[in-house]
């Protein structure tokens, strides 16, 4: 948990000799700094008109939107598009799935990521190290599309390796694409496969910071290598596992789109244990049509999500200084 | 004696979890590619295996010889890549230096302005409605501009890195007469260089395998980019359509290996950029992670 201090920085900048002593004003600094705005002015315009200047379309949420009237002409319904979501049986599910398996997620994730890298840092030899860590690494490059192929590919219904494996011990093979219970494990599963291996690298990262003088102490007083891992390593990169636990915490109302609909796609069997806010919200926006009702359930999750990132914020901020995100 | 044979027998254990959880993450990519090797009735005989009966490279035949609309695929995702990630990089470089510098006054307003947008997504459907509102639709630009700076991460991670360098170097810029725009482009974007090409591998990685653009916003097949197609082949009927083959002259269609050949040529550059991901991937994660 290094950053660079700020006194060091400062102490190399001497005071700009040209600075006026005296604060001038706004033009003046806009002419005197003329390239420096210059500069920010292609960002500031992209997030301007993609961020900010879309904001207002979440008012459709209040609206019977209609795309030939557009946003300022279309019908104005007050709360009737969240009564409807609101009163479904949908918002239930999709809003307990996305917290749901946003929460196994991070368990999961979070414990492997510890786990591998406590192992991790108990090996001496390089060589293994490097090609341990290539491989743990490469999945997490890869597409959720790309992965739901190489799934696809163990637990197909007739040529799938799962099914090949359970009929070899002579039980029946399992329609795995119509078993909505098994889902929240294998997604879990791919969770874990795809990303535990890259997220151990910041936890190697934390063990990399402790002082070595540590362990040589304990070595002296006689400590086995699981007392050393379990008194020393785990508790010094805890404060590290609980700010990023925190600050994911922070985001789990916003489920993995990339992830749900690369792998389950439109097949509806599974929806009761897979289908999240952002799957719902993107099937009323472009498959059923209904841009108004879509906004309605995305100013929810915005609304409650950002709470949430705040809260999570405000957190790591008391307790952890170091961490917390701004 | 008894602490140092326990202490062994620890070392096997964790080098065999180790083995095996790397093993594990090899597994379905390999499995990938003998697939994609396979020949077709191979595998409908025995279904996907490591070992198959019969090696074919019919699957690869079937993609580059029979099917157009993937030879496109290819290129949509290359031109896609390429100049999105130029143009997200440029665009990226240029605002972290002035955020970085500490005359400019606004600096810190400029910083907030683009935070708030880290905080407050407003959903994909204002998103969605602002493209469309842009004409960002059914086109090429459709797959480059939504992306470019759609999160401000990579900016500041730019800006805290250019923070990092001594300011003496600006300072003395300023004395010889340089003007901020020179200073930004000979002093330090050379000297990000590092942090330049993790954030270029970021979004050009993101570039690469992205699909939601398509989804949302592209219905001209013409300008499915691979992931895209990857994602609507995966029933074989939809297979069938895209490639069109002799179906009648008796010639059974390879759809496992080719669908297979298809994620492997769709992880190609991935693996071939491989070495540099690992190195500058790896460091502008460890770096984010640790203050974003």
């Amino acid at each position: 948990m290094q950053t660079v201090p700020q006194t060091q920085r400062d102490a190399h900048t001497p005071p700009r000799p040209l600075r006026p002593a005296k604060r001038i004003g706004f033009f003046r600094e806009l002419i005197r700094n003329r390239y420096s705005y210059l500069l920010v002015l292609p960002a500031a315009v992209y997030v301007f008109l993609f961020s900010y200047a879309a904001y207002p379309y979440l008012l459709i949420a209040f609206q019977r939107f209609d795309y030939t009237k557009g946003l300022l002409n279309s019908e104005w319904i007050g709360f009737d598009n969240f009564k409807f979501f609101f009163n479904s049986s949908e918002a239930v599910v999709v809003t307990l799935n996305t917290i749901k398996l946003n929460l196994l997620f991070l368990l999961f994730v979070t414990f492997f990521a510890v786990a591998i890298a406590l192992l991790f840092n108990e090996i001496r030899s390089r060589l293994f190290i490097k090609f341990a860590q290539t491989t743990m690494i490469f999945p997490s490059f890869l597409s959720w599309i790309i992965v739901s192929y190489m799934m696809y590919s163990f637990f197909t219904m007739d040529y799938g390796i799962i099914n090949q494996m359970i009929t070899a011990f002579g039980g029946e093979p399992v329609n795995w694409y119509s078993k909505p219970e098994a889902w929240p494990s294998i997604l879990v599963g791919m969770k874990v496969w795809k990303e535990a291996g890259m997220s151990s690298i910041i936890y190697l990262a934390a063990i990399a910071g402790i002082d070595q003088s540590l362990y040589e102490s304990a070595d002296i007083d006689g400590a086995t290598r699981w007392q050393k891992m379990f008194r020393i390593t785990l508790p010094l990169i805890a404060p590290a596992i609980v700010i990023l636990t925190l600050l994911n915490l922070g985001k789990i109302f916003y489920g993995d789109f990339g992830m749900i609909y690369a792998i389950i796609g439109d097949n509806g069997v599974l929806y009761p244990t897979t289908d999240v806010i952002d799957t719902y919200v993107f099937r009323s926006l472009r498959q059923i049509g209904d841009p108004s009702n879509a906004a309605a359930v995305g100013l929810f999750q915005s609304t409650v999500g950002l709470v949430l990132v705040f809260t999570a914020n405000w957190i790591t901020r008391r307790y952890f200084k170091e961490g917390a995100l701004y | 004696m008894r602490n140092r044979h326990s202490s062994r027998a620890g070392t096997i254990v964790i080098y065999t979890i180790l083995t095996l959880f790397s093993v594990a993450c090899l597994l379905p990519v390999l499995l990938t590619l003998i697939v994609s090797f396979s020949a077709e009735e191979s595998i409908m005989k025995n279904g996907y295996s490591l070992f198959p009966e019969k090696w074919s490279l019919d699957g690869y035949r079937t993609i580059f010889v029979n099917s157009a609309i993937i030879f496109k695929g290819y290129l949509v995702s290359i031109t896609v890549t390429v100049v999105g990630t130029l143009l997200a990089l440029i665009i990226t470089a240029l605002a972290a230096y002035p955020l970085s510098n500490p005359n400019v006054r606004y600096r810190n307003f400029l910083a907030l302005y683009f935070f708030i947008t880290m905080l407050f997504q407003g959903g994909i459907v204002p998103w969605y409605l602002m493209n469309v509102q842009l004409g960002l639709k059914d086109n090429l630009l459709a797959l480059i501009v939504p992306m470019l700076m759609f999160n401000a991460f990579n900016m500041f991670l730019v800006k805290n890195f250019m923070e990092s360098l001594p300011g003496a170097l600006r300072e003395s810029a300023y004395i010889d007469g340089a003007n901020d725009l020179r200073i930004a482009f000979q002093i330090y974007m050379p000297l990000s260089m590092p942090v330049l090409a993790t954030v270029s591998l970021f979004y050009a990685l993101s570039y690469w395998n992205d699909w939601f653009n398509a989804i949302m916003l592209v219905d001209n097949k013409n300008l499915y980019p691979l992931q895209y197609i990857l994602f609507q082949l995966r029933s074989n009927i939809q297979m069938l359509e895209m490639l069109p083959t002799g179906a009648n002259s008796g010639y059974t269609m390879p759809a496992e290996s080719a669908k297979m050949a298809t994620v492997i040529m769709t992880i190609g550059p991935i693996v071939f950029l491989y070495p540099y991901l690992q190195r500058y991937f790896v460091k502008g994660l460890v770096v984010g992670s640790v203050k974003g």
